[in-house]
């Protein structure tokens, strides 16, 4: 994947610098050249170059220990390595200190270029597989790791970065495989919170009484089996998150039971008698509708105005288009990286096709999807071919699985859709129904439903 | 249809110039022509290194590219360098009109050996191969064996084939073919 380490060559002498990007490029590397340090520092903060070649002596403006200097403040990343005619050991030693990667005397040897370039972009490759697994062994993303131009989610990015240090529960809401995890961390780890616990509980995993002790602790002897005291993760998550996934699942006894640890910050363990007092920020998330929930009276009302105190709503990757080639171009680049394969990108013919497609399963099926097509490439570039299966399964009709409620029922839940997806718009909600302005005002007096919601 | 051009740039042997062709002739379907030699750049001469300005031949080759060629490659006898670099084996733009290959250093003689003229005829045909490569937009390859490797002393041109490994050869074809209704 040599085109994803760009190099830059800065010389004032055109015949210096055109004459080595050609021989980098007959390496397969894009290069890109500098006539200046001005222009080379404009270059670097636009592109990500891996390594820099800067001549010392640069006559008018900023030479070469400056130019280096003023890269590596834009590109703390990038190596330079300074190229000199003459060498002179006080400059080796200044440039060095500066931080130069590597001090070159020119001419040298191909060979000496040839492995220095391969050391230097085998340490890099080292530290960018090492920073990806690191990152998937600690989960630690932060906003900038949700990958997007959607209007809609940036303004979700900006409001994390606003709740971050608050302690105000947070109700996150969204299909499956939104990033509904991924937004709770991010509000988590840009928060006074972050060197403290993030807990994840998924509630819909476990039984009510397994749950319970889950997530309160039990004492010795509470029940068969409890041999010894065991924190639960209220406790775990003390001084920082927890985070309740696929709350809209639990059981009546324990929403009340977590309506008292969300009102006064107290639970007693199971089998216990001594009450415990944490300090845990509560970010839960569901992919259910609570407020019908909560109308069908399957959610506690209290329950659920104590969960949104701020309300996060995601948008499912069909309505945030413009990210799939963002999404898919990152996946690539994670991906084949983590499985050793060298696949160098997409091309435009197979991102149409990702564009198109509706995407039930969001960014996670995107992902999955890109995993399997890795997998199968066998031509170093993701293309068409190697998501025919997806085409298939997209045309192959989706059965419509019509719940049974009476047919009023289905046309206030389709109203009450229509206007949460146009975002309360009675307009664009009764074009997107096909009926016009005033029979759905008509509808939404006969079911009583607020459009202001 | 469009031709492969040859020329020889200051004095270069005939028979080079017959070993060349013959190469060219066997890997690129396309007629091969030569133009009459031309004389080396005076100014390609850096006096301080004894070597020249590779550059210097490039755009000397840039300038007489005949309107019905495909690519031109000039062969030269002179040791060819940049400033960068101490020595070059031969030089080609990426995906470009023009390559450069340098008899000098593949001699036996630069190396205080005695002349071998199969030595240098092989060393000759792996280079060709490696400069016109790149000319059809083949980048470096990692099989050693290949002629598209990288070699950056003659050893290396030694243990390379006289030949494109399967991917490079697949993937030149591929790019002939491409290129055919534009270039041919």
């Amino acid at each position: 994947m040599k085109k994803n380490w760009p190099i830059l060559v800065v010389d004032d002498e055109e015949v210096m610098c055109e004459s080595m990007a050609a021989w980098l490029r007959e390496d397969g590397y894009r290069v890109d050249t500098a006539p200046n340090g001005q222009k080379a520092v404009e270059l670097a903060k636009s592109s990500d170059y891996a390594i820099c070649f800067v001549d010392l002596k640069m006559p008018g403006g900023m030479d070469g220990i400056e130019t280096m200097m003023e890269i590596r403040r834009v590109r703390p990343e990038a190596s330079v390595i300074i190229i000199t005619a003459y060498a002179t050991v006080d400059t080796a030693i200044q440039a060095m200190k500066e931080g130069a990667q590597e001090y070159i005397v020119k001419p040298c040897n191909p060979q000496e270029i040839s492995m220095l370039v391969s050391r230097i972009l085998k340490l890099k490759k080292l530290q960018s597989e090492n920073a990806i697994l690191r990152k998937k062994l600690t989960r630690q993303y932060r906003h900038h790791d949700i990958i997007t131009k959607n209007p809609r989610m940036e303004e979700i990015l900006a409001l994390t970065q606003e709740i971050a240090s608050l302690r105000s529960t947070v109700l996150i809401r969204g299909e499956s495989g939104t990033g509904k995890e991924l937004v709770a961390r991010a509000v988590h780890f840009s928060g006074n919170r972050a060197e403290k616990p993030f807990i994840v509980v998924s509630c819909a995993a476990l039984t009510e009484t397994l749950l319970e002790s889950e997530l309160f602790g039990y004492e010795k002897g509470a029940f068969t089996g409890a041999a010894g005291q065991a924190k639960g993760k209220f406790e775990l998550a003390d001084g920082g998150t927890i985070f309740l996934d696929e709350i809209g699942d639990i059981s009546p006894k324990l929403q009340a039971d977590l309506l008292r640890v969300l009102q006064e910050r107290r639970f007693y363990r199971v089998g216990g008698n001594q009450e415990v007092e944490v300090d845990v920020r509560v970010i839960a998330a569901t992919n259910k509708n609570l407020a019908e929930e909560v109308q069908q009276g399957r959610f506690r009302e209290d329950l659920y105005y104590r969960l949104n105190v701020i309300e996060i709503k995601l948008p499912p990757l069909r309505e945030r288009r413009e990210d799939i080639p963002l999404l898919a171009e990152h996946f690539v680049q994670r991906i084949s990286s983590e499985l050793g394969r060298e696949i160098s990108g997409i091309t435009a013919a197979a991102l149409k096709l990702l564009i198109a497609y509706d995407w039930p399963g969001n960014v996670r099926e995107l992902e999955n999807v890109i995993e399997r097509a890795i997998v199968t490439c066998h031509n170093g570039m993701l293309d068409e071919q190697d998501f025919c299966w997806l085409q298939k399964k997209d045309s192959t009709a989706q059965s419509w699985d019509v719940p049974d409620v009476p047919l009023g029922e289905l046309e206030r839940r389709a109203i009450v859709a229509a206007l949460e997806r146009k975002h309360g718009n009675v307009k664009e909600a009764s074009a997107a129904l096909g009926i016009d302005r005033s029979t759905l005002y008509d509808k939404l007096k006969r079911y009583e439903i607020s459009h202001r919601n | 249809m469009k031709a492969l051009y040859l020329v020889a740039i200051g004095n270069v042997p005939e028979q080079v110039m017959d070993w060349i062709e013959s190469t060219a002739a066997e890997w690129f379907p396309v007629p091969i022509r030569r133009l009459s030699p031309r004389e080396i750049p005076e100014r390609a001469y850096d006096a301080n290194r004894k070597q020249y300005q590779s550059v210097e031949v490039m755009k000397l080759l840039a300038q007489i590219v005949p309107p019905d060629s495909c690519r031109l490659l000039g062969v030269t006898d002179v040791d060819l360098a940049i400033p960068m670099l101490s020595f070059l084996f031969g030089q080609a733009q990426v995906d470009g009109p023009v390559a450069l290959v340098s008899l000098c250093r593949l001699r036996q003689e630069f190396y205080g050996l005695p002349a071998d003229e199969s030595a240098l005829r092989s060393r000759l045909t792996k280079e060709v191969l490696h400069e016109l490569g790149h000319t059809f937009g083949l980048v470096h390859c990692n099989n050693a064996k290949c002629a598209m490797s990288l070699a950056t002393h003659i050893q290396r041109v030694d243990e390379k084939d006289e030949r494109y490994c399967e991917q490079c050869g697949t993937q030149l074809v591929q790019r002939f073919s491409s290129l055919e209704a534009e270039v041919i």
